[in-house]
C-alpha cells in the first residue's frame, strides 16, 4: 500500500460502502451536548515552502532579547552534549516504542528517568511522563479523586497562587468530569493555610514555590489537609528541589501526589513548548497512576532487563475504564532531561538552582534601588519575584524589547492592580552585565 | 477440566455465589481464574457499599488482563477478603475457598433466576471455549 493520502475518489468509494453521506456522519454518535467546538477554524494545509517560511518567522521571535521571563518556562543553560546524545538515532523517537521490550535501551532510560524524579521529589514511584506540567496536574486531580473515593467527594481545592495556565488547563479537563474546583484565595501572594475550609475536600493542590515565586507553608498545608482526610497534590519545579525540601517530606507524611513541568531540565524554551510533565506518587497508589511505567526485572536466564509494567491500568487493556486516556509520553524530551540530570548530577543541579536564586535576588536588589520600582510581596521568594514598576507594563515592555531585553511576565488581570507589575526571573544564564543593563535601560526611561 | 462445585450458583460473567441465609459469599470460578492466568491484584469494595445485581463491584487484575467483577445479587457489602491484598495468588490456588472476594447481605432472599446451576454453567464455559 502506498503511503499517500486518500484521494477524493477513495473517500467517495468508502463513504458509499458505509452508506453514509459525509465523514461528519461518522461522529453522529457523539452527543451534541459534549461537542464544544467545531473544526472550521483549523486552516487548510499549506505548501512545504510556505510552512518553512512561517516557522522561520516564528523562530526569529524567539531570538529577540536577553530573557528575564519565567512564569513556568525558564532560560537555563543546556550543555551541547544533551541534545547531541538525545538526537542519536537510537534515542530519536517521540514515544516509548510499540514493541517496547525490544527496545531495552529506551526502557532503561525511562526507568532511570523515573528513578531520578522519584529521588528528587522524595516519592516512591514516577511514571514515564505526560504532555506537560498543566496536564500532569489535571491527571493528578483525577487520580486523587479515584484514590480518595471513600470520601465520596469530588471537591478539589486549588490555590489562586497556582500558575494561571495550569488553572485554565485543569478547568478544561476536569470540570466536565463532575469535579468541583474551589479556588483558595491568596493573601499577600500566599495561600493563608489556617483559613482553608477542608470540609468535604477530596484533595488540595499547592504550588511551591508558587506562581509568584513565593515559598508557601507546604508543611502546615500538608499536615492540615491530612488531618481532614484530604490528599495533597504538590506542584513543583524540579530544579528547585535541589535546594528546597522535597514534597515527599512535606508536613506529617508528605504529599500524596507530586507533579510538575520538566522544561527546566534541559528542554529549550522554544516559544513555550513542547515540554513534558512528570507525575509521582506512593507505591500504595501506583495502580491509580496514569501513563507508562518502566520496571526492572529479570529474564528467564536471570539477566537484568526492563519492561513496561502495570499495564492493566492502561487504555490498551482496560479500555474505557483505564486510569487515563493518556497512553503515551514525551519520550524524546525525557531522554534529554535524563541526560541533562546525568551530566549535572546532584551537585550540578544544586549549583544551577543556587545561581538562579542568587541572580534573581541580585536583580531584585538592583532594580528596587530605583525610585519607582518596588517588590509587591514581602514573603521569601525563590528564583522569581513580582515587581511593581510604577508605570504601565505595556509601554515599558516595548521600550525594553527595543533594547533587546525581555523584561518579565506581565501580570495584568492576574493580581490586583497588575497592570504595572511583572514577574521577573534571572536564571544562571544571566550575568551581572545583563542585570546592570536591565537596570540602566529601565533607569534611562 | 475446571471444577464446578454443585452447591454453588454461577453468573454468566463467571462469578460464583454461596448462600447462607441472607449472606451471599462471592468469588470467581475456577474457569475464570484459569482464563485470567496469574492474578496479581484484586481491588475490593468498601464495606457498607450498596450493590445492584450486575453492577460493577470489584476488579481483578492478572498478568495479562484486568476484569470487572459484577455483583450476582442485590444488597450491601458486609465483608471483604482483605487477605487478597497481600496474597492475590490465592484466587488461582483456591478459587472456591480462601480465594473468595466479598460477602453481600442480600436485600432479597430469593436468588435471581438467571444464576446458573453448576451443570448449566459448565455448558456455558464449554460454549465459550468452543468459540
Amino acid at each position: 500500500m502506498p503511503f499517500i493520502p486518500h484521494t477524493h475518489a477513495d473517500k467517495a468509494s468508502m463513504l458509499e460502502t458505509l452508506g453514509i453521506a459525509s465523514i461528519e456522519d461518522l461522529f453522529d454518535e457523539i452527543p451534541e451536548r459534549i461537542q464544544c467546538a467545531d473544526l472550521s477554524d483549523i486552516p487548510d494545509g499549506v505548501s512545504e515552502m510556505a510552512m518553512l517560511r512561517h516557522m522561520a518567522d516564528r523562530a526569529r521571535q524567539d531570538e529577540s532579547g536577553t530573557c528575564f521571563l519565567g512564569a513556568g518556562c525558564y532560560d537555563h543553560f543546556i550543555p551541547a552534549a544533551v541534545w547531541d546524545i538525545a538526537s542519536r538515532g537510537e534515542f530519536l523517537t517521540a514515544y516509548t516504542p510499540y514493541q517496547a521490550e525490544a527496545s531495552q535501551g529506551t526502557l532503561q532510560l525511562v526507568y532511570e528517568f523515573q528513578t531520578m524524579l522519584a529521588s528528587l521529589t522524595a516519592m516512591e514511584v514516577a511514571n514515564a511522563s505526560v504532555y506537560d506540567g498543566a496536564s500532569a496536574l489535571a491527571e493528578a486531580i483525577l487520580m486523587a479523586i479515584r484514590i480518595n473515593r471513600k470520601s465520596k467527594s469530588k471537591r478539589v481545592l486549588i490555590p489562586a497562587s497556582l500558575n494561571p495556565s495550569y488553572i485554565a488547563t485543569v478547568q478544561s479537563i476536569v470540570t466536565h468530569q463532575g469535579i468541583k474546583l474551589d479556588l483558595m484565595p491568596t493573601l499577600d501572594g500566599l495561600t493563608p493555610i489556617s483559613d482553608i475550609d477542608f470540609e468535604n475536600a477530596a484533595a488540595v493542590v499547592l504550588q511551591h514555590p508558587n506562581f509568584f515565586g513565593l515559598l508557601e507553608d507546604a508543611d502546615s498545608l500538608t499536615t492540615n489537609a491530612h488531618d481532614a482526610d484530604a490528599l495533597v497534590i504538590g506542584v513543583v519545579n524540579p530544579m528547585t528541589l535541589a535546594i528546597l525540601k522535597p514534597p515527599g517530606d512535606w508536613g506529617d507524611t508528605g504529599a500524596d501526589i507530586v507533579c510538575g513541568d520538566g522544561q527546566p531540565l534541559g528542554i529549550p524554551m522554544a516559544s513555550g513548548g513542547p515540554s513534558f510533565g512528570f507525575l509521582c506518587t506512593r507505591m500504595a497508589q501506583v495502580r491509580q497512576l496514569p501513563g507508562r511505567i518502566a520496571g526492572r526485572t529479570q529474564d528467564k536466564n536471570g539477566n537484568d532487563g526492563f519492561v513496561l509494567t502495570l499495564q492493566a491500568r492502561e487504555q490498551h487493556i482496560r479500555r474505557a475504564k483505564a486510569t487515563s486516556n493518556i497512553c503515551t509520553n514525551q519520550g524524546l524530551l525525557v531522554t534529554a532531561a535524563t541526560i541533562y540530570m546525568t551530566l549535572l548530577g546532584p551537585q550540578g543541579l544544586h549549583d544551577v538552582a543556587s545561581a538562579c536564586v542568587h541572580n534573581t535576588h541580585w536583580l531584585v536588589d538592583r532594580l528596587t534601588e530605583l525610585p519607582n520600582v518596588s517588590m509587591r510581596f514581602a514573603a521569601p521568594y525563590f528564583h522569581e519575584c513580582v515587581l511593581d514598576f510604577g508605570e504601565p507594563t505595556e509601554a515599558l515592555q516595548q521600550r525594553m524589547l527595543n533594547n533587546g531585553i525581555l523584561p518579565g511576565y506581565p501580570l495584568t488581570g492576574l493580581i490586583d492592580n497588575g497592570s504595572q507589575a511583572m514577574l521577573v526571573c534571572a536564571t544562571e544564564t544571566r550575568t551581572n552585565q545583563d542585570i546592570e543593563r536591565y537596570r540602566q535601560v529601565l533607569a534611562d526611561g | 477440566m475446571p471444577d464446578f462445585p454443585s452447591d454453588l450458583r454461577y453468573a454468566l460473567t463467571h462469578e460464583w455465589v454461596r448462600v447462607n441465609g441472607k449472606r451471599a459469599t462471592v468469588g470467581i470460578s475456577d474457569y475464570a481464574q484459569t482464563q485470567l492466568g496469574d492474578v496479581v491484584y484484586v481491588e475490593l469494595p468498601e464495606i457498607g457499599t450498596p450493590v445492584e445485581c450486575e453492577g460493577e463491584v470489584a476488579v481483578v487484575e492478572s498478568v495479562k488482563a484486568a476484569s470487572d467483577i459484577y455483583a450476582p445479587v442485590t444488597g450491601k457489602i458486609v465483608d471483604t477478603n482483605n487477605d487478597l491484598e497481600n496474597a492475590p495468588e490465592t484466587v488461582n490456588a483456591d478459587p472456591y475457598g480462601e480465594g473468595w472476594f466479598f460477602v453481600i447481605d442480600m436485600s432479597d432472599e430469593e436468588l435471581p433466576e438467571d444464576l446458573l446451576t453448576a451443570e448449566a454453567y459448565s455448558a456455558h464455559c464449554q460454549d465459550e471455549d468452543d468459540e
